[in-house]
C-alpha cells in the first residue's frame, strides 16, 4: 500500500496522539461516564488505522507486529478472566464476578472497585483486537490486487 | 409509532438486500442493516421522553433514567455485530481470491 | 457443588487464551491443554450427575439479596442441562483425541485447539446460563467459532459452505436478538423463570415471539424448513469438527435453547407442540429422503443428521402434545425419554461416523463412494467401528440406536399417532438402505483403481473410534431402569414438570 502526500502525513502526527488521549480519557472515565472500555478502545485503534493509512508504507513492517499484537489481545482476555476468577476466592464465598476492591466514593476517579481495570483491560483487548482487524484485511486486499 | 415503523422498514430493507442481492459484499451490507435495525428497536425499548442518561447522581431521580438494560445489552450485540461483520469480511475476500469473483452464481462447487 | 458451576465456563475460556499465548512457544502445547480440559469437564459432568440432585442456580456478581426479584446473571442446572453438559463433555473429548493426529496438516494447527476450547466453552454457557441474553451471547462465541472452523482449511467449498453458514447463522441471530427485545419489552425481565412467571401477557405476544425464536433456534439446529446450510456446512468441515457440529454443536445451540424455551419459559401450547411434531416428522422424511441419492460420504451422513433430529424432535413433540391435551402423563415422560435417549445415541454414532469418514480421508484422499472400495481389509479398524455406527443408526437390535427409536415409535402408537410412527418406520428402513449403500461402496466394493498414497491412521484416531464404538453398546444400557434413572430420568422430569424450573430458580 502506498502512503499519502506529506500534507496528511504532517497533519496525521499531529492528530494521532490526540485521538489516543482521548481514547485513553474515555477508558478511564469509563466507570463514571458514558464510555468505557469498548468504546475508548475503538477510539484508540482508530488512531493507529489513522497512521496505518496515512503512511501506507509502513505495513510491511506491520505484519510482523501482528504476532504482538495477538498476544496482546489474548493477554487482555486472559488477565479479563482471572480477575473475574480472582472473586471466586477474595470474596469467600465463591462468587464469580464479585467486585473485591474497596468500592471507593462515588464520582471519584479511584472508585468502584474493580471495574475500572476491567475496563483498561477491555480496552486494551478491544483496541489490540479492532488495529488486528484492519491489517489482516489490508494486507488480505494487498495479495487480492497482486 | 412512527419510529417503530421506520425501524421495521430498515429491517425490511436489510432482508430485501439479503435476499435479491447477488454480490456478497451487498448481501453482507444488507446484514449489517438488519443488525442496525435490531439494535435501535433494542434501544427504542428502553427510552422514556425526557429521560436522563443512566448516570448515578444526586441532580436527577432514578425514575426519570432511561432503561440502562437495553443500552449494555445492543452494547454487546454491537460487539458481536463487529465480529461477524469482519469475519464475513474476510470470507468474502478469501472467496474473492478463490474465484476470481463476488458473484454469488459463480461461487457454486457445492450442490445437491 | 454450586460453587462449582462457573467453572464450566471458566476451564475452557482460560485454556482457549493460554493456549493463544503459550502454544507459540510450546509445540503440542494446545492438544494437551485441549484433552486435559475436557478430561476435567467430564469428570465434573459426571460428579454432578452422580451427587446432586434437583435444580442447581448460582448467581453471578455477589450482589445483595432481593427477594424474588433476580437481578444477576443466573447459571441454572437440572437434569436437562447435566444431559447436555455430559454429551458436550465425552464427545468433545474423543473428538479432540481424535484431532489430535488429524490436524498436522494444516498450517495454523494451534488456532484449531484455541478454536476448539472456545467452541465447548459458548456451548457450555448456553447449557448452564439461566437468562436468555446470556444464551445469545454464548451462542455466538459458539457459533462463530465453528464459521472459522467449517473454513478452516481454507479451500473454496469449505469457504462457500462457510459464507453460506454465517449468512443463516447470522440471519438467525439477529432474529432471536429481536425475539429477546419483544420479550424485555413484554415482561422488563430476561431471566427464564422470572419471565415464565411473568409471561400470560396477551396471547399474540407470545405467539409472535414464538414464532421468532422457532425460526432463530430452527435455523440454528436445521429442523425441516431451516436446513439448507447444514449439509454443506457439516460435510465441508474438517472431520473432527464435523462430528462436533452435527454431535453436539446443533443440540446445544438449537434443540437444547428450543426445548428449554418451550418447556420451561412459555406455557406450553397447542399449536406449538403440533408445528414441533409435523416439522419433526418432515425432517425425518426429507432428510431421509434427501440421502439416498448422495455420493459424498460426507454429506449423506450430514442429511442423515437432518433425519435423525426429526427423531428426536417427534419423540418429544408427541410429548408435549399429550401433555397440553391432558393425555396419559406416562406416555408423554415415555415419549420424551425416547427423543432425549435418542438425542443422547445420535451423538454418538453421528460422531463415530463423522470420524470414519474422516479417517477413510484421511488414509485415501478422497470421500467419494464411487472412487472407494475394498477399505475393510486395509482399515480393520475403521470397517468394524463404522459397521457398528452404521447399525446403530439403522436400529439393528443389539445397538442403541434400536431401542431408542423403538421407545419412540411405540409411543407415537399408543399415543395414537399412526401416521408418526409409520413414517419413522419407513424412514428407519431407507436409513438401513442408504447405510448398506455406504458399507459396499466404501469397505466391501472392489476398488476402481488402486490408492496413491495411501496413509495408516494414527493411534489416537483408532483410539477414540474404538470408545465411540463400544459407547454405541454400552448406551443401550440405558434402557434398564437403575441407569436410566441415573442419566436420563432426570432430564424428563425436567422437561415434564414445567413450572418446577421457575420455582426452583426464583424459590
Amino acid at each position: 500500500m502506498k502512503g499519502m502526500t506529506i500534507i496528511v502525513k504532517k497533519v496525521t502526527q499531529f492528530i494521532a496522539p490526540i485521538i489516543f488521549i482521548f481514547g485513553l480519557y474515555i477508558v478511564f472515565y469509563g466507570h463514571l461516564s458514558p464510555g468505557g472500555g469498548f468504546a475508548g478502545g475503538v477510539i484508540m485503534a482508530s488512531s493507529f488505522i489513522l497512521q496505518i493509512l496515512a503512511n501506507g508504507e509502513i505495513l510491511d513492517k506491520l505484519r510482523q507486529e501482528e504476532s504482538g499484537l495477538e498476544f496482546l489481545e489474548s493477554g487482555a482476555i486472559l488477565g479479563f478472566i482471572i480477575i473475574a476468577a480472582l472473586g471466586l476466592i477474595l470474596s469467600g464465598s465463591f462468587v464469580f464476578f464479585s467486585n473485591f476492591l474497596h468500592n471507593g466514593v462515588i464520582g471519584r476517579l479511584l472508585s468502584a472497585g474493580i471495574i475500572p481495570i476491567e475496563n483498561i483491560i477491555v480496552g486494551t483487548e478491544v483496541c489490540a483486537a479492532i488495529t488486528t482487524i484492519f491489517i489482516a484485511l489490508v494486507v488480505y486486499k494487498d495479495e487480492v490486487a497482486l | 409509532m412512527i419510529p417503530f415503523i421506520l425501524c421495521l422498514i430498515l429491517f425490511l430493507i436489510g432482508l430485501y438486500g439479503i435476499i435479491t442481492q447477488k454480490n456478497l459484499i451487498k448481501i453482507i451490507l444488507g446484514l449489517a442493516i438488519m443488525e442496525y435495525s435490531v439494535n435501535l428497536f433494542l434501544i427504542m425499548i428502553g427510552y422514556i421522553d425526557g429521560g436522563t442518561a443512566p448516570i448515578f447522581s444526586e441532580k436527577f431521580h432514578i425514575s426519570s433514567y432511561v432503561d440502562p438494560l437495553p443500552q449494555a445489552m445492543i452494547l454487546t450485540a454491537i460487539v458481536i455485530g463487529l465480529a461477524t461483520t469482519a469475519l464475513l469480511l474476510a470470507m468474502a475476500i478469501r472467496l474473492y481470491r478463490k474465484y476470481g469473483s463476488f458473484d454469488i452464481r459463480k461461487i457454486n462447487s457445492l450442490k445437491g | 457443588m454450586n460453587a462449582l458451576i462457573p467453572l464450566y465456563v471458566i476451564v475452557p475460556l482460560a485454556s482457549a487464551f493460554i493456549m493463544a499465548i503459550l502454544g507459540r512457544l510450546i509445540k503440542n502445547f494446545g492438544k494437551a491443554v485441549l484433552i486435559l480440559e475436557l478430561l476435567f469437564l467430564t469428570c465434573l459432568t459426571f460428579s454432578f450427575i452422580l451427587n446432586s440432585q434437583g435444580t442447581l442456580v448460582y448467581k453471578v456478581g455477589g450482589f445483595p439479596d432481593t427477594g424474588d426479584i433476580p437481578i444477576a446473571i443466573y447459571m441454572v442446572i437440572d437434569g436437562l442441562s447435566k444431559l447436555l453438559l455430559l454429551i458436550i463433555s465425552v464427545v468433545g473429548l474423543l473428538t479432540a483425541l481424535f484431532s489430535s493426529s488429524y490436524t498436522r496438516e494444516y498450517t495454523a494447527e494451534r488456532k484449531f485447539y484455541v478454536l476448539f476450547s472456545l467452541m465447548i466453552a459458548g456451548m457450555n454457557g448456553i447449557v448452564i446460563s439461566g437468562d436468555i441474553f446470556n444464551i445469545y451471547v454464548f451462542l455466538e462465541i459458539a457459533a462463530i467459532s465453528s464459521y472459522i472452523l467449517v473454513a478452516f482449511g481454507v479451500e473454496k467449498h469449505q469457504l462457500e459452505a462457510s459464507f453460506k453458514y454465517q449468512v443463516l447463522g447470522c440471519l438467525a441471530s439477529l432474529m432471536i436478538l429481536l425475539a429477546i427485545g419483544f420479550i424485555y419489552w413484554g415482561t422488563g425481565t430476561l431471566n427464564i423463570a422470572d419471565i415464565s412467571r411473568q409471561l400470560p401477557y396477551s396471547a399474540h405476544f407470545v405467539k409472535f415471539v414464538s414464532i421468532l425464536f422457532l425460526v432463530g433456534f430452527g435455523l440454528k439446529a436445521a429442523i425441516f424448513p431451516f436446513h439448507s446450510w447444514l449439509p454443506d456446512a457439516h460435510s465441508s468441515a474438517p472431520s473432527p469438527i464435523s462430528a462436533m457440529l452435527s454431535g453436539v454443536l446443533i443440540k446445544a445451540i438449537g434443540i437444547y435453547v428450543l426445548f428449554r424455551i418451550f418447556f420451561s419459559m412459555f406455557a406450553l401450547s397447542y399449536q406449538m407442540s403440533v408445528t414441533f411434531t409435523v416439522l419433526g416428522t418432515l425432517s425425518m422424511v426429507i432428510g431421509g429422503l434427501m440421502a439416498i441419492g448422495q455420493w459424498d460420504f460426507k454429506r449423506l451422513l450430514a442429511f442423515h443428521s437432518i433425519s435423525q433430529m426429526g427423531y428426536v424432535i417427534v419423540g418429544v413433540g408427541i410429548g408435549m402434545i399429550l401433555l397440553t391435551t391432558g393425555g396419559s402423563k406416562t406416555i408423554a415422560a415415555f415419549s420424551i425419554f425416547g427423543g432425549l435417549f435418542h438425542m443422547v445415541n445420535h451423538s454418538v454414532f453421528k460422531g463415530l461416523l463423522f470420524l470414519n469418514a474422516g479417517s477413510v480421508e484421511y488414509a485415501t484422499g478422497t470421500r467419494d463412494l464411487r472412487k472407494l472400495g475394498g477399505l475393510a481389509e486395509k482399515m480393520p479398524i475403521t470397517a468394524s467401528t463404522s459397521m457398528v455406527a452404521s447399525f446403530a443408526i439403522s436400529g439393528i437390535p443389539p445397538f442403541n440406536g434400536f431401542f431408542s427409536k423403538l421407545i419412540i415409535i411405540v409411543a407415537a402408537v399408543s399415543a395414537q399417532y399412526y401416521w408418526v410412527a409409520l413414517f419413522a418406520v419407513i424412514v428407519s428402513i431407507i436409513t438401513i438402505s442408504s447405510f448398506m449403500k455406504v458399507q459396499k461402496y466404501v469397505f466391501f466394493n472392489t476398488p476402481k483403481r488402486s490408492y496413491k498414497n495411501f496413509r495408516a491412521i494414527p493411534l489416537p484416531m483408532k483410539f477414540s473410534m474404538i470408545i465411540m464404538a463400544l459407547l454405541c453398546l454400552l448406551l443401550s444400557m440405558l434402557v434398564l431402569s437403575p441407569i436410566r434413572d441415573i442419566f436420563i430420568t432426570p432430564a424428563v422430569d425436567a422437561l415434564i414438570n414445567t413450572l418446577q424450573y421457575s420455582a426452583a430458580v426464583i424459590g
